[in-house]
């Protein structure tokens, strides 16, 4: 399975809309949304409350269908469940009896992947992140930071091409979540992984984005695509202290309370 | 975390001491009522005479008592068998959940008592009738707790597991299982004394030997200390049972009992019902 890059696009929502039935109402959570993201790419998605983010990144993922339009991942159109991925979710999602080493190796165990290789890397990205004398700590012995951090870990574990995180960091205090964003930032560096957020932190969206798509209330669409006009190696106070990310940052808080209906 | 084992002991000497001082004021209001004459002895007889006799006739009831754990074992065994079985087939399928459903209900529901002659009529009197009751009896709390606990299940987590591609069997064994065994165990425990319940009904029908023949050949003879310590024994086989199983599942889900707290909290919780 050999796709070319560069003239293939990492990620392509082409024209999709996702609506929800159930017995009493019909809810359309997302209607003919259509964004690009290029290999390598880290895009930022912002919207208010409840406008289809979530939906957004399971889309792409392949864990929901669209009702209409089609998302392509990687080259190939997304049919069902994708395995070529890495999500975080919202909570960390952790199975509370295994160590932290243990659940960023379930991802090595569910694949099949050759152990030790496995272990190597899950010691790495342990080391990398911070984790280290807690490995063997169990999930509730962990800190709500820690447990986001393993929960990175394990989607990192497989080396992805794609990684989807969903408000990864929104239970994390205003310094861990720092802290994490510069490590996120070094590993996509490192990793020149395609990377999808999905935060309500317009200043996170910003530090780590090439790309902030904002989107309105719903049925979410693209209110407007940001181009985030800051070096590529990004000190994080001397990137805040910058007047292209001030301006971005207070332009994307416009175009929020604008959606949102507040000043 | 983890106490070390001078905290341990009296941890349980702190647990133990209410329970035990319970049992006490019981046993000196059962001795008050038969010394001050308050009931006649041969309709209850003093807990000192009891006791003798469960010591002289120990090799007696010993040989009984082995009959009736050896009928609730097997009927545990099956029951823990077929409940999960059971569960698993109907949490993956729907056609089996609902077709499942409504016999569980009525077997369940059937008075065991009312069924147990025919099992004699058709098996005999041996152990296989009593084995019958005490898987009817046992079968019901298994299901419902092994399903829910199959269903309990992080739905994000599942959805993750689905972009890890393992595979449903993966899934399950890395995942479902093992996140059901709380409720698999709370499940088990109840069985377990239902176990005991449905082997001496067993007994009660048709027997000629096991706790239950004990209580009913006594009971026959007015021989009330004998029916006295049939009851007691048959109790603490069943708190025994119910307390082995509470230690396994100390020893296997140790992630789950350091945060559920102690093992007599459960005991007491469940002697409330
Ligand atoms: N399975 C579902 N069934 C029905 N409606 C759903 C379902 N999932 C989401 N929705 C609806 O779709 C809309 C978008 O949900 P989604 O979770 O994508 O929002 P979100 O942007 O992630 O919100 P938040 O920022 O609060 O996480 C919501 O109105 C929600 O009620
Ligand atoms: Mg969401």
């Amino acid at each position: 399975m050999s796709i070319t890059l560069g003239t293939t696009s990492a990620v392509a929502i082409n024209d999709v809309s996702v609506r929800f039935h159930s017995k009493r109402t019909e809810v359309t959570a997302i209607q003919q949304v259509s964004l690009d993201v290029a290999p390598g790419e880290f895009v930022s998605i912002v919207g208010p409350s409840g406008c289809g983010k979530s939906t957004l990144l399971k889309l792409v993922s392949g864990l929901l269908k669209p009702s209409s339009g089609s998302v392509t991942l990687l080259g190939e159109e997304v049919r069902g469940p994708r395995h070529d991925i890495g999500f975080v979710f919202q909570r960390a999602a952790l199975l509370e009896w295994r160590s932290a080493r243990k659940n960023i190796l379930l991802q090595a165990e569910m694949r099949g992947m050759n152990s030790a290789e496995a272990g190597k890397r899950a010691d790495e990205l342990i080391e990398m992140t911070g984790l280290s004398g807690f490995e063997n700590a169990l999930p509730h012995e962990l800190s709500g930071g820690m447990q986001q951090r393993v929960a990175l870990c394990r989607a990192l574990l497989h080396q992805p091409r794609v990684l989807l995180m969903d408000e990864p960091f929104g239970a994390l205090d205003a310094l861990t979540r720092e802290q994490m964003n510069v490590e996120l930032h070094r590993v996509w560096r490192e990793t020149g992984t395609t990377v999808l957020l999905v935060t309500h932190s317009i200043a996170e969206s910003v530090y780590l984005a090439n790309r902030v798509i904002v989107l309105t209330q719903r049925p979410a669409v693209v209110k407007e695509v940001i181009e985030v006009d800051l070096p590529s190696e990004r000190d994080y106070s001397a990137t805040m202290a910058r007047p292209e990310f001030a301006a971005a940052t207070a332009h994307i808080r416009d175009l929020l309370g604008a959606v949102t209906g507040h000043d | 975390m983890k106490p070390v084992s001078g905290d341990r002991w009296r941890g349980v000497a702190e647990r133990s001491w209410r329970p035990a001082a319970l049992l006490l004021a019981c046993l000196a209001i059962w001795h008050l009522i038969t010394v001050t004459g308050l009931v006649e002895a041969y309709l209850v007889p003093s807990p000192g005479k009891t006791f003798d006799l469960l010591v002289d006739k120990w090799s007696y009831l010993w040989g009984h008592t082995w009959v009736t754990t050896y009928e609730t074992l097997l009927g545990f065994v099956i029951a823990g068998i077929l409940g999960v079985l059971m569960a698993v087939a109907m949490v993956y399928s729907r056609t089996i959940e609902s077709t499942a459903y409504p016999i569980l209900l009525f077997a369940q529901v059937i008075p065991k008592i009312a069924i147990a002659p025919l099992f004699v009529v058709w098996l005999g009197f041996g152990f296989e009738p009593k084995v019958i009751v005490a898987v009817l009896m046992a079968f019901f709390p298994v299901v419902i707790s092994t399903v829910t606990g199959l269903k309990s299940v992080d739905a994000e987590m599942l959805e993750l597991a689905a972009t890890m591609g393992g595979g449903p069997v993966k899934t399950f064994v890395k995942i479902r299982f093992p996140a059901a065994l709380p409720h698999l165990f709370a499940g088990l425990k109840v069985a377990v004394t239902l176990a005991v319940t449905g082997a001496v009904v067993g007994e009660f029908v048709g027997s000629n030997e096991g706790l239950g023949y004990v209580i009913l050949q006594a009971n026959g003879n007015m021989d009330t200390p004998m029916l006295f310590a049939g009851l007691i024994v048959i109790s603490v086989v069943g708190i025994l049972l119910f307390l082995l199983l509470d230690l396994a599942e100390q020893l296997m889900l140790p992630w789950h009992s350091s945060r559920r707290g102690a093992a007599v909290t459960t005991l007491l919780a469940k002697g409330g019902s």
